[in-house]
């Protein structure tokens, strides 16, 4: 076990709080970045998708997991960001200007997403950004000449400052680059006043205005936030793909994202990223679960059933999700063999003063 | 100049009349304290001058500003902090991240620097943790610094919430009722630290209580309400004798 023993106020701002975490972090590090030497073609092509879903549930954690806003509808930001890179490559501007753009017009439609925002709480903000999501669908449909309809958009590989990056590593080690940039922006605005005043939020509204969050400003730049971190994976993911069409960010995609920050684990960042690399890898146990089983019983939508079904047990029985689990197994090892059961388990609050809004 | 002064407030829900007209004035540096039996409406005074409410009459002045018409999160910007009859704290965060939420009103760094973490933003941050931790001191919450709020007793959490509202380094502290739901010694400390807070602290406090004893203890003035008028104002001994408040309480000798 561990005990860390604090001998000033910078210890609780850096990053990492020990050299254990350094070792970790470090030795993830040198693995990823080893990757394209020790994966196979299909296994970098899954490390792509999981970076990018990673990038994408760092912004649905913030707005979900850390400001306790719900969001059905961020496909419709993946969307904002993943044809805003296909227009501008076409249209013959450098990647790091359109990805920018991408990013910032997805922030312009959170913040007009966010607007309801403040109005609205839980399952009728649910309703709301899951309307969004429709419209956006149907606008991105509908908007032929432009978007090019139901017939979609080719996107070329993208340059970097005249270097194509047309290789599964070129393009892996973008990816990587931008998910730790994400990872480290979300990381710092949560060790900062605007990532407390969104927990703030989260955790009582009526307190945090009470400490002078200014609730409005707070909920619609949370929104903005998210939107821009999914701009950006939206941009990467319509590279990924090479070709976007309105398909690609139905209604279904949406409830993927918030899948992802569900199983990964609410409130962590940590989680997103498991919650993406489960929900990437579980297809593919599905389908190699498939030949194992006899032909006429493989019903055709197993994929959704089992998503629904992994879904609807870790809400029962671990609402912290994988990261929740990992903390759960890590404790029981470092309290070995002190390990109770009960430690984890959540106190029931006591009551809240009148509810006021 | 007077400090913070309320004038006509009232507030009707419906045909209900909460607060009738009610008039006072606290002047700095001293323990104002609303009294009245449950129902009387001193904690929709409070949430009239925490402007949850929007009041239906009146006006409230602080440092001569007029209060009525901002956003409720500028009250807390202006120097008032307040805590909660049944605690609302954030529950799924220790102690000390509690108390630097108090700190939100002196943040000096903007987003951008937020997202780089600029030595700018650490700086403040440390300087912020300086300042919660004097708090952590006074309070002595020391031993639960970084333990989760979920986790904690009542009367523990009751302190937290005191700490939060003193990490905003508030000119006005509103407490609504700090000694509910708390045992004697507990409500000794609590009398102890409100005393402090008004010496060494220099901050102004108003209060609503039930418990006389801690009222007699450590206010400079009283006011007593019954359904929401004001029924008697002056030092604590004054409106305990006054004969509309034994009546409030008691009732009319027949």
């Amino acid at each position: 076990m561990r005990f860390l023993f604090k001998t000033g106020y910078e210890q609780d701002v850096r990053l990492f709080q020990h050299g254990g975490q350094v070792f970790s972090y470090g030795l993830l590090a040198v693995v990823l970045v080893l990757a394209p030497w020790w994966a196979g073609d299909y296994f970098m092509s899954q490390l792509h998708f999981i970076a990018i879903y990673s990038i994408v549930g760092f912004g649905l954690m913030m707005l979900v997991g850390f400001t306790g806003q719900i969001s059905l509808g961020h496909a419709a930001f993946l969307a904002v960001g993943a044809y805003t890179e296909a227009l501008m490559q076409a249209a013959g501007v450098p990647f790091v200007i359109s990805i920018s753009c991408a990013a910032l017009f997805s922030a312009v439609a959170g913040i007009i997403v966010g607007l309801p925002a403040l109005r609205l709480k839980g399952i009728y903000l649910a309703i709301a950004t899951l309307a969004f999501n429709v419209i956006v669908e149907e606008i991105i449909t509908r908007w032929e000449s432009l978007t090019g309809g139901n017939s979609g958009k080719h996107l070329k590989p993208v340059e970097l400052f005249g270097i194509k990056l047309d290789t599964d590593t070129s393009f892996y080690y973008l990816c990587l680059g931008l998910t730790v940039l994400c990872a480290l922006a979300c990381a710092n605005l949560l060790r900062s006043p605007t990532g407390r005043a969104f927990v703030a939020i989260r955790d009582s509204e009526i307190s945090a205005s009470c400490l002078g969050v200014d609730l409005a400003w707070y909920k619609t730049m949370s929104f903005a936030f998210s939107a821009a971190l999914t701009g950006v994976g939206g941009a990467l993911y319509a590279h990924k793909l090479a070709f976007i069409s309105p398909e690609q960010f139905t209604l279904f995609v949406s409830i993927e994202l918030v899948t992802i920050v569900i199983l990964g684990g609410i409130g962590f960042l940590h989680g997103a990223v498991l919650g993406s690399a489960f929900v990437i890898v579980l297809p593919q146990l599905i389908s190699i679960a498939k030949d194992w089983l006899p032909g006429g019983l493989v019903p055709t939508g197993l994929q959704a059933v089992v998503f629904g079904v992994i879904l609807i047990l870790f809400i029962i029985f671990e609402p912290l999700g994988l990261y929740g689990r990992w903390l759960k197994v890590r404790t029981w090892f470092e309290l070995f063999p002190f390990y109770r059961r009960g430690m984890f388990r959540r106190q029931k609050s006591y009551m809240k003063s009148e509810r006021l809004r | 100049m007077s400090f913070f002064k309320v004038e006509n407030l009232g507030i009707r829900f419906g045909g209900v009349v909460a607060v009738d007209n009610v008039s006072f004035e606290v002047k700095r540096g001293e323990v104002f304290t609303i009294i009245g039996p449950n129902g009387a409406g001193k904690t929709t005074i409070f949430n009239l001058i925490g402007l949850l409410y929007p009041a239906s009459s009146g006006r409230i002045l602080y440092e001569d500003r007029e209060l009525t018409g901002f956003a409720p999160h500028r009250v807390a910007e202006l120097g008032i902090a307040r805590t909660f009859q049944n605690i609302e704290l954030f529950e799924h965060a220790t102690v000390l991240q509690n108390l630097l939420i108090g700190r939100h009103r002196h943040r000096s760094t903007s987003l951008w620097q937020e997202l780089v973490f600029t030595p700018g933003v650490r700086r403040a941050e440390v300087a912020h943790r300086e300042a919660v931790e004097k708090i952590i001191d006074f309070l002595e919450l020391a031993k639960v610094r970084d333990t989760l709020v979920v986790g904690l007793p009542y009367g523990v959490r009751k302190v937290v919430e005191l700490g939060r509202a003193l990490a905003t380094d508030p000119k006005l502290l509103l407490l609504d009722e700090p000694s509910s739901g708390l045992n004697p010694e507990e409500t000794d400390d609590m009398a102890f630290w409100i005393e402090d807070i008004k010496k060494h602290l220099g901050i102004t406090v108003l209060m609503v209580e039930h418990d006389m004893n801690l009222v007699s203890r450590v206010s400079d003035r009283v006011l007593a309400l019954n359904m929401g008028i004001a029924i008697a104002e002056g030092t604590p001994a004054e409106v305990q004798a006054h004969p509309k408040v034994i009546e409030a309480y008691l009732g009319a000798p027949v």
